[in-house]
């Protein structure tokens, strides 16, 4: 069953000079379809300015399309009637963990968004309780956010999207702003949720390490979603890749590159264990 | 020098202070400014030094962590204290070409100074010990009497605890931003006050603007949690009296009163 539907979405950027006469219209969105099936890790990739933020905007009806529509769990985005359940069922991480933590003690953020829908008391708390194990953060649930590292703010933030048992998380490149290790831990979090808890997870993001274990990939490009299908028939284009300014991962490289002076490989490559272990037979 | 600000800071600790309603902490913080508007005589002065430092001593937040944050008001009191010395008129006890100082003058200035640092511990303690989210449901339900003359009472607190979450960071960033621009040779210390002051304005800009741009995040992520305002909301922490609140309450009664009435005694006054 689709959780996320997009048909022939179209969103502009319009730009006006002082006087307010338009001087420019950038379609950061391009008629864009795409579903995306319940409880996959989907992922969906592109170099800045490829829409791809502007898109999944549009997966929590904080954009409305100007043509097309958006369906979420079968609820048109720009029906204003869904617009709450909407919300709460599609949950949203952004970039900046700073600019997303609402409360200054962790266990009162990830309750903010259960406070917002109606959620009783005990509820709540028992909720609080269950995202923060989940993301393992339970024990920092007194701290100061201020206090706490990058990758352990975003897992805040998706404890506080979790609270409010949403069907399906859009994380819009979380770990943009995260060092290597900060990243490791949100990646490793949102998978765990994947498989545990079963939500749909739709990761907006530009580092192609991340992607190799999504269930299906979307490539933007220009506002338009240019390739798609599973990270190994992504990865197995590598020029095509490289012709969107994408770079693909080392060891797909590598594979390809070797394939190419003749030694026998599959395409898509992507983990050294399946390198070796192709090696190894030859 | 900027992360030294402690208020509207919270301190984590386990403390009676800690527990208490944030009703109660509110109120009190008001009666004591009013207090300290009602004194005649230092003995007055001695009951509000007295009942602070054992709040103070209660609420297990260290002193020292305290005084950090005053270190930031020190220019305003001195020139506070400065002003009321010299300009005071009474009987001279020191002079010196043009220069007078009276005994009201001392006095004042000493008065003043005091007053200042009590309101800024006094409201400190109320802010180190209450978290932003709870001074909001305190402020919300303790005042919510003004909804009935059309007060947004709900949206006032929420901006104010928003408010209070952003200034480390934005100190934060302001440390960051004067960073950058002297690393890239920008003067910030030298030269005449109307120097210094355009020296700020490339700090200023990029502060608001970033500023801005937080604002423009913080209200996406707000309503992709489903915020709305403030009907329909249930609260994670709601807001129950218990029986140390209302000892609180007869303490805090006890005090005013009893303050104020030493502090207006007339066998006190020896000024």
């Amino acid at each position: 069953m689709e959780i996320v539907r997009a048909k022939d979405v179209v969103y502009e950027y319009i730009r006006r000079d002082d006087e307010g006469n338009i001087v420019g219209i950038t379609k950061a969105v391009d008629h864009v379809n795409l579903g995306i099936n319940k409880g996959d890790f989907v992922a969906i990739l592109g170099h800045n300015g490829s829409g791809k933020s502007t898109l999944a905007k549009h997966f929590n009806a904080i954009f409305l399309p100007e043509e097309g529509t958006v369906w979420v769990d079968g609820m048109d985005t720009s029906d204003e009637e869904h617009l709450w359940d909407i919300r709460q069922s599609a949950g949203m991480v952004f970039q900046n963990p700073d600019n997303q933590i609402i409360a200054q003690v962790v266990e009162e953020d990830v309750g903010f968004g259960p406070e917002n829908i109606g959620v009783p008391t005990e509820e709540i708390w028992k909720r609080v309780e269950e995202s923060l194990k989940a993301v393992g953060m339970y024990e920092f649930r007194k701290y100061s956010p201020n206090k706490l590292s990058g990758g352990q703010k975003q897992r805040i933030s998706i404890a506080g999207v979790l609270a409010m048992k949403p069907k399906c998380i859009v994380l819009d490149e979380p770990t943009a702003m995260l060092d290597p290790k900060g990243r490791k831990e949100v990646l490793e979090a949102v998978h765990e949720l994947n498989k545990k808890e079963g939500v749909t997870v739709i990761l907006i993001t530009h580092y192609m390490e991340e992607v190799i274990d999504a269930d299906k990939v979307f490539v933007m490009d220009g506002g338009q979603v240019v390739m798609q299908g599973t990270p190994k028939q992504v990865f197995s284009l590598v020029d095509e890749l490289k012709e969107l300014r994408l770079d693909v991962p080392q060891v797909t490289l590598l594979a390809y590159e070797l394939k190419k002076r003749g030694i026998n490989l599959p395409d898509g490559i992507l983990t050294t264990e399946e390198l070796v272990q192709n090696l190894r037979g030859i | 020098m900027l992360r030294d600000i402690t208020l509207g800071q919270y301190y984590q600790t386990e403390s009676v202070i800690h527990r208490l309603d944030p009703r109660v902490k509110l109120l009190g913080t008001v009666l004591f400014f009013v207090t300290l508007f009602c004194f005649k005589n230092p003995v007055g002065y001695a009951v509000a030094i007295v009942f602070l430092a054992v709040v103070i001593f209660l609420s297990r937040v260290p002193f020292l962590y305290m005084i950090r944050g005053m270190k930031t008001i020190v220019v305003l009191m001195l020139i506070t204290v400065i002003l009321n010395l010299f300009v005071t008129q009474g009987d001279p006890v020191f002079s010196y070409w043009k220069i007078t100082i009276t005994k009201q003058g001392i006095v004042q200035a000493a008065t003043i100074a005091l007053r200042i640092s009590l309101l800024i511990i006094g409201s400190s303690i109320m802010t180190l010990t209450t978290t932003p989210n709870h001074l909001t449901d305190g402020m919300e339900k303790g005042l919510r009497f003004l909804r009935v003359i059309k007060v947004p009472v709900h949206e006032i607190a929420m901006m104010m605890s928003i408010a209070l979450r952003f200034i480390p960071i934005l100190l934060e960033e302001t440390d960051k931003i004067m960073k950058a621009q002297l690393a890239r040779g920008a003067d910030l210390e030298s030269g005449n006050l109307f120097k210094r002051i355009k020296a700020m304005v490339p700090i200023l800009v990029p502060l608001f603007i970033s500023a801005f741009r937080r604002a423009n995040d913080l209200a996406n992520a707000m309503e992709a949690r489903c915020y709305r305002g403030g009907d329909g909301r249930t609260k994670m922490k709601p807001l129950k009296y218990h029986t140390r609140d209302a000892v609180a309450y007869i303490i805090l009664f006890v005090y005013t009163v009893g303050s104020i009435f030493v502090g207006r005694l007339w066998i006190f006054n020896i000024f």
